[in-house]
């Protein structure tokens, strides 16, 4: 693919394109990896939800 | 229909129904991007533009996707303050930094394009200055969520200042129409239909369903963290009575 005199400036764009993309996509895999860590410590430490309980009751 | 609405209204039925959902949604994006760029690599060169063109297919998509984050945050707005929906203000809170992100890499690949093309980087024409404007509301509605740290009386002040902010979207639509700008008009959504060749419009409609897919497939996973956030601050609060109780 030749991409002309303005090459630096399309591969620019998409390389942007990109980062932005793979950010958006590792903050959303790194927070819920975060929440789950800090949800099971606390579960760990015996603090469940009210409806964690009735569930647990029900079973 | 009025099933599925009450049953998404419980954040635990959201959460069963999207963790089905998102391994599709994910699939169907990834497919989505591999056949917009096969359609984008053997796209021609425009007669006028050359190769430049090529920045167009991400550029539209994520200007669109910037204002569709906009919409979907003020339809979330009207979730919270009308309906009072539980998920109504997590949709609107997930949403803000995927729509400021798509917001940022329209101005970044729009600088890009218009250095070749038009000889500068910017210029304070009324299309890129309304595009600007939509950013900088983006960041003050994430700082306004950091800012109350009670999420319900965050997301009735966050829904309030989206809804004045949409005037700003059709202000970005109309603006190439009742301004002069450098900025070209409309040539994809306009009443009279496309003004391109169907040899770009086709990778480019591509390229929008992929992109918009991707918006979809992240603001689904953002929700579910955001669930899990107020699961955490909950857990939190509990674990902070029983210490003062003891």
């Amino acid at each position: 693919m030749n991409l002309g005199p303005y090459a630096a400036f399309i591969v620019g764009a998409y390389v942007a394109a990109f980062t932005i993309v793979l950010a958006l996509i590792l903050w959303v895999v790194v927070d819920r990896r975060h929440l789950v860590r800090r949800l099971d410590a606390l579960e760990l430490q015996g603090v469940t939800r009210r409806s964690g309980r009735q569930a647990a009751g029900n079973s | 229909m009025q099933m599925t609405i009450v049953d998404l209204a419980s954040p635990a039925r959201f959460q069963t129904i999207s963790a089905r959902l998102l391994p599709w949604l994910t699939a169907a994006t990834v497919v989505a991007f591999v056949v917009g760029l096969a359609l984008v690599y053997s796209a021609p060169d425009d007669y006028q533009q050359g190769a430049t063109v090529k920045i167009m297919f991400i550029h539209v998509p994520a200007a669109w996707l910037g204002i569709f984050g906009w919409m979907l945050m003020s339809m979330a707005a009207l979730g919270t303050l009308v309906w009072r929906h539980p998920l109504a203000d997590v949709a609107a809170k997930a949403a803000a930094p995927i729509g400021a992100a798509f917001t940022l890499m329209c101005l970044l690949t729009g600088s890009l394009w218009g250095r070749p093309m038009w000889g500068t980087y910017w210029v304070w024409d009324a299309r890129l200055t309304s595009v600007l404007v939509l950013f900088l509301l983006y960041l003050a509605v994430l700082a306004l969520w950091r800012t109350i740290e009670d999420p319900s009386h965050a997301a009735r002040a966050v829904a309030v200042f989206t809804l004045v902010g949409a005037i700003n979207v059709p202000i970005i639509k109309f603006s190439v129409d009742w301004w002069n700008t450098l900025h070209q008009g409309a040539s994809v959504f306009r009443l009279g239909g496309p003004t391109m060749h169907s040899s770009i419009l086709v990778p480019l409609l591509a390229m929008m369903a992929a992109f918009t897919l991707l918006f979809l497939t992240l603001h689904l996973a953002a929700m579910r963290n955001e669930i899990l956030r107020r699961r955490l601050r909950t857990a939190q609060m509990m674990q902070a009575h029983a210490a003062a109780g003891a």
